[in-house]
């Protein structure tokens, strides 16, 4: 069974603005039933473009029945531009967080929103232009792309989570795979520039390696199992505590200097040593 | 007791209540009776003897001796002792012949089988009808001189849909190929008879039939060539190592003797009390629709798909009014698509995510089936009422026009 927050069940129990708003000026429809999830929003946007209703009709689990609740929620009352602004994190941060597996259902609400705000102004959603990546849910690389760069996506596994890209038949992974390449090298590599200033105050250098080691070096020790914390920095001497795995690993030194130090001197300072400290 | 406190279990294909009595019967060997049966002492001599007895019971139930059984730690292990042992007593064969609709236990490990062999293996996946069954001209044109065993399921998990293991079973001994069956779901709920029935494997699961969780059987037909899964000590003979779980297997065997007593009320009072929900969901319950033959069936199973609503909606929904029951849809499963065997019977998109799963057992009551009824319809109801499809559905409905609405 499914660790549902007892918002999420609150809001698919009791979801609030269940319908159609009657003369609504926005409609967004988005997912089938193929597909197995699918939201229909109407807005009604009024004269200083505030959203002074907003209703749903949705097909689909709980969380998207309580993704689709809780946007409809978020957004009465609110002006366009600031409407906007609400990502799929946003939606899943008023349940109290999703299932990692269900975060597509929030994804999917963001989506209904976009095209209803689209469909109100009159505009063709840019993302619906992409190359299909996957068939089977009809994602695009562009849709894909966007995904991985908001909630900040690590493995192809996310991907699917996320935008349900590649849980179908999977012969779109590799695909997925590649696209996932190429959009974290572009990050690290306008990342790695205007990251390295000579001096560095040592609140500045504690944010950058936490940055670093957020971005990159964790997620490639979780891939074997192992985690690592930041304990001190002192001058530049960072003092590192490896986790998981990696604590009982006899590579754990060789990881410390070859890998967590040298990304370290590459995209924060090059005078920087690590160490391991005990926690 | 209010509806909050009260549960209605309609899950047993799933899990099953362990019988107050098998319980009493495995009580003394925990803390009293606790020896090894392998042991030279007499109090380990008795256990033994309890074990014998738990082995003759089983054998009763299925119509096998009780030398041809093996205890195992559940089906999934029967299922990958047997074949994998039908694939190392014939290197010379690498062809296997199973269905579309098989547990995972065999699904997936004929898929992987080159990593576990290193062997390249052909596999025939037989296609279902839309009814769940199989085309028998199918199944004789994919048994080959390569072929080196079958593994078919008894009764299939989701829809309870029986395959005709007597006939498949005969076809493949005229043609000297091993037949595996993963009787998990029918053993204790249909009458079978191993004497008659030409299988060389079987596999069952104890807490299906009301005795605990891992405790499992294979049943290997005498004079069928077999080579171990797991290798350790001499227990089962050499056919499989490790201490028995003791317990567990008395606790088997009682069950199987409450289900050899239970049987006919298995197939006459719980075959009715299923009858009686299907029959009352698909009258009360527009566009819904039947997944699986209407009679060459398990006494116990219902699986009824509600049209443009979502299967894990629909089982917390239940759930609010403590009824068990599962669901063929994605999002239960916590893959994306709908299940495999909805997949392989054609079931259309606007039903598969909708399909729900009943399975009864002789602890269901009458009454229970009604509180089902009572409740379900305005479940789905208001479900629809929610769903972006309905009133567009009712608009233009006449019918699905996918060819397999009910009868």
């Amino acid at each position: 069974m499914w660790e549902y927050t007892d918002k999420v069940k609150e809001h698919f129990l009791h979801p609030r603005n269940v319908g159609e708003v009657k003369d609504a000026n926005g409609v967004g429809e988005v997912g089938s039933l193929a597909c197995g999830d699918a939201l229909k929003l109407t807005l009604k946007v009024d004269e200083n473009e505030v959203i002074t209703d907003a209703q749903f009709k949705t097909f689909g689990c709980a969380s998207a029945i309580a993704s689709s609740s809780a946007l409809t929620e978020m957004v009465k009352g609110m002006k366009l531009v600031e409407a906007e602004k609400i990502t799929n994190e946003d939606i899943a941060e008023f349940l109290g967080g999703l299932p990692k597996e269900k975060m597509h259902c929030s994804v999917m609400g963001r989506e209904a929103l976009e095209a209803a705000i689209a469909d109100y102004r009159g505009v063709k959603l840019p993302m619906a232009e992409g190359e299909v990546v996957c068939e089977c849910f009809g994602v695009t690389d562009l849709e894909v792309k966007r995904a991985i760069q908001e909630s900040n996506l690590q493995t192809v596994e996310e991907i699917t989570n996320f935008t349900k890209a590649g849980g179908g038949c999977g012969k779109c992974q590799d695909r997925l795979e590649e696209i996932l390449h190429e959009v974290r090298q572009d990050q690290v590599q306008a990342a790695i520039p205007d990251r390295r200033p000579r001096r560095m105050t040592t609140i500045q250098k504690i944010k950058l390696i936490e940055e670093a080691l957020e971005r990159e070096i964790r997620p490639a020790l979780r891939k074997d199992g192992g985690d690592i914390e930041l304990i001190d920095v002192d001058g530049d001497t960072v003092i590192v505590s490896l986790r998981g795995s990696c604590a009982s690993c006899m590579k754990s030194q060789t990881t410390l200097k070859e890998y967590v130090e040298k990304r370290l001197r590459e995209q924060v300072l090059d005078t920087l040593t690590v160490e391991e400290g005990r926690a | 007791m209010s509806d909050q406190e009260r549960v209605v279990y309609m899950d047993n294909n799933a899990t099953t209540r362990v019988a107050p009595e098998v319980l009493e019967e495995m009580r003394p060997y925990f803390c009293d009776l606790y020896g090894n049966p392998s042991s030279m002492h007499s109090f380990g001599g008795r256990v033994g003897r309890k074990v014998a007895e738990a082995r003759e019971r089983i054998g009763y139930l299925l119509g096998a001796q009780p030398d041809e059984l093996i205890f195992t730690s559940c089906g999934t292990e029967s299922d990958s002792t047997a074949v994998l042992s039908a694939l190392q007593t014939q290197t010379d064969r690498r062809h296997i012949v199973t269905t579309r609709v098989e547990h995972p236990a065999v699904k997936n490990l004929c898929e992987r089988l080159q990593t576990l062999t290193g062997h390249k293996h052909k596999v025939t996946q037989l296609p279902v009808e839309c009814d769940g069954t199989l085309d028998l001209c199918k199944y004789e044109e994919a048994l080959t001189e390569d072929t080196a065993i079958v593994s078919i399921m008894w009764a299939n998990n989701e829809t309870g849909v029986l395959f005709p293991i007597p006939q498949m079973a005969a076809m493949a001994r005229d043609r000297g190929i091993l037949f595996h069956t993963d009787a998990v779901q029918a053993v204790g709920k249909i009458p079978i008879d191993l004497a008659r029935v030409p299988v060389d494997f079987l596999s069952l699961s104890g807490h299906k039939l009301h005795a605990p969780k891992g405790i499992g059987v294979l049943y290997v037909r005498k004079g069928t060539p077999f080579v171990p899964f797991l290798i350790g000590g001499h227990q089962e003979h050499g056919r499989r190592g490790g201490t028995e779980n003791v317990t567990s297997i008395i606790g088997l065997g009682k069950a199987c003797q409450l289900a050899g007593e239970r049987m006919h009320e298995e197939n006459t009072r719980v075959k009715a009390m299923r009858d009686k929900l299907e029959e009352g969901l698909l009258a009360a319950i527009p566009h819904s629709l039947l997944n699986g033959h209407k009679t060459e069936r398990l006494p116990n199973t219902s699986n009824i798909s509600f049209e443009y609503v979502e299967g894990e909606a629909i089982l917390l929904h239940l759930d609010r009014f403590g009824i068990c029951a599962s669901s063929g849809s994605a999002c239960t499963s916590g893959s994306l698509e709908p299940s495999h065997v909805m997949r392989a019977m054609g079931v259309p998109f606007t039903a598969a995510h909708g399909s729900t799963r009943f399975s009864l057992s002789t602890y269901n009551t009458e009454e229970e089936i009604d509180y089902v009824l009572e409740h379900l319809p305005g479940i789905i109801a208001n479900l629809r009422e929610m769903s972006p499809f309905w009133a567009e559905a009712m608009k233009t409905q006449a019918g699905c026009g996918c060819g397999c609405k009910k009868d």
